[in-house]
């Protein structure tokens, strides 16, 4: 790696001082995902005496979940979820920098109106959406009708508004933080690459389209891979605003394997929905580290 | 020509960005607009039924929402539970990322690749992703309903090894042939040598770390079972389904902003830090 002349001729010392955290990671990352690979070919469900204790059933859980129509409703929530608010969010927090990296003043103040939301834990989030929420005196129903919309007003118990409605605070939530790494990027591009653009009678859109999105490719990669991620394992305010419901219209995947595990005691479910999860995270994140890989190689980083 | 040419570009550019601002204004207070109206509703008596505009415009303002809250739920005990689950992660988490990142960064070892990518599969595997087979393990080590069990499969860090062996890297390569000449220990030369210029991303990483540990919900929800160890933000989604609360948003604000308000109270007294600290981390 690095460093390379300090060799010792006993090395353990490296070995103990890392020993902690290849510990932790052992029990808490690594053997739980192979648990979990085990428990999903078993059946065990707790809350049934025949299925208490755990018998070999091979692949069934995984068939099970694949004929299963609540799971075909969960995936397609969870794909409508992460494909709806990761590239929302990501283009609102592109928009809110650009319009901030201007001469403007007060430039803290709206910063921080955009980016506290963050700082909120999502189940507090989800309370005040609750209350934001309201239908009739409700300030976000207030207004909609204020601006026309005459369509209903209960939100999160509407069957078609639900999702939407989780959706819209999780992208209220993070259109800030993404805001915060793009006006870092914006910040840090070379002027006089624009400079000689503008003389050279580029328009804003061609600059946009020419200059800055190319220059700015590795923050968005490094947004969306957190994004994504975020997206998958972010359910608090599920549990708060819907309960992943009316009936399964607003639960993702992360909930129904809450729910799978701790509401309907099913193990092997569960354990079949942790390794499913994992492989679509583990895809996100290898697919992401790739094209980074190759961009630092394209672009000589 | 060329004047008056330059002339209306400017008048043009001019009303552009006054109409720029416009948006950015009001975009703004409609996103702050939300917690406002939540903070204003959070002082108003709990008694008076709210219509449309009695938030804004309503009779008087009184802390008693938080008051009844405070004795509605153990809020107290809740506070308790969330620093101390805060800051045990937190020590146990600077002593072992600060050691690991040491040893990658210093020395040279067989299976050092291995074992880097090894505990970067921490950052592959959101821990969030594996509540189901660490719960097991929780009850097997006989930890659930404990601060630690909230606590322990945070106590390494992936992302903090990481981050500390890059600022560990960054150390001039003099200085610590200078600490060597001297006969420096490996304690000490960690200690004198690296550690000082390293400060800016430990504090990062803490800062980062303590605001993602004191909103999370998801983990503790699943290990905690009594007063005994939950955490504020369990507490609070208990709080919201207590049959008498129902729809009295006085109350439930005011519960709100208490399990929200002394991390945000934090993070405006020392914005700066907390926006570098996000920026740098990219965690959260």
């Amino acid at each position: 790696m690095s460093r390379s002349t300090f060799r010792q001729r006993v090395p353990v010392l490296p070995y103990l001082l890392i020993a902690p955290t290849v510990f932790f990671v052992a029990l808490f990352t690594v053997w739980p995902t192979a648990l979990a690979i085990y428990q999903s070919l078993f059946r065990q469900r707790l809350n049934i005496a025949k299925y208490r204790e755990p018998t070999f059933i091979g692949l069934q859980n995984y068939v099970d979940l694949f004929t299963n129509d609540d799971f075909r409703t969960v995936i397609v929530n969870t794909a409508i979820y992460v494909l709806g608010t990761v590239p929302i969010s990501i283009l609102l927090g592109f928009i809110l920098a650009l319009l901030l990296n201007r001469q403007i003043r007060g430039l803290g103040l709206w910063r921080l109106a955009f980016f506290y939301p963050n700082v909120l834990p999502m189940v507090s989030v989800a309370t005040i959406w609750m209350f934001f929420l309201t239908p009739d005196y409700g300030l976000f129903n207030t207004a909609l009708q204020f601006l026309g919309y005459r369509g209903p007003q209960n939100w999160t118990a509407n069957p078609d508004l639900a999702l939407l409605s989780i959706m819209i605070v999780a992208i209220w939530k993070n259109a800030g933080y993404y805001m915060l790494f793009y006006l870092a990027g914006l910040q840090n591009l070379p002027t006089d690459v624009f400079e000689a653009a503008a003389l050279d009678g580029a328009s804003w859109w061609q600059q946009l389209w020419h200059l800055t999105f190319p220059l700015l490719r590795r923050t968005t990669l490094f947004i969306s891979t957190i994004a994504f991620i975020s997206a998958f394992q972010t359910v608090d305010h599920i549990f708060v605003l819907t309960q992943g419901g009316p009936s399964t219209a607003s639960t993702t995947l992360l909930y129904w394997l809450w729910q799978v595990r701790f509401e309907y005691q099913d193990v092997g479910r569960a354990a079949a929905l942790t390794v499913i999860l994992i492989v679509v995270l583990l895809a996100f994140t290898v697919t992401n580290f790739l094209l980074s890989e190759r961009q630092e190689d394209r672009y000589g980083y | 020509m060329v004047i008056s040419h330059v002339g209306r570009r400017t008048w043009r550019a001019r009303l552009t960005s006054a109409l720029l601002s416009g948006i950015t204004i009001a975009w703004a207070l409609s996103w702050a607009a939300i917690v406002v109206w939540a903070i204003v509703v959070s002082f108003r008596p709990e008694a008076e039924p709210l219509g449309r505009g009695d938030v804004w415009f309503g009779s008087r303002l009184t802390l008693e929402n938080y008051q009844r809250a405070w004795s509605l739920a153990p809020f107290g005990r809740y506070y308790i539970n969330t620093i101390a689950i805060v800051v045990i992660i937190l020590a146990v988490q600077v002593v072992t990322i600060t050691l690991a990142a040491f040893a990658f960064a210093h020395y040279r070892f067989p299976g050092q690749r291995v074992l880097f990518f090894f505990i970067l599969l921490q950052l592959m595997i959101p821990t969030a992703a594996l509540l189901a087979p660490n719960f097991a393990t929780i009850r097997r080590l006989g930890l659930f309903d404990t601060w630690f069990a909230v606590a322990i499969p945070y106590f390494g860090s992936a992302f903090g090894m990481f981050l500390m062996r890059q600022a560990f890297l960054e150390v001039p390569r003099d200085l610590v042939d200078a600490g060597l000449m001297d006969g420096c220990t490996w304690w000490q030369l960690l200690r004198h040598v690296y550690m000082p210029p390293s400060y800016p991303s430990l504090v990062a990483f803490a800062i980062s770390s303590v605001s993602w540990h004191w909103n999370e919900f998801l983990w503790p929800l699943v290990v905690t079972l009594t007063e005994r160890s939950r955490p504020l933000t369990v507490g609070l989604a208990r709080f919201t389904q207590l049959g008498e609360i129902g729809a009295r948003w006085q109350l439930l604000m005011a519960a709100t902003l208490l399990v929200a308000g002394p991390l945000f109270i934090a993070f405006l007294l020392f914005q700066r830090r907390f926006i570098q600290s996000f920026l740098h981390t990219g965690l959260k």
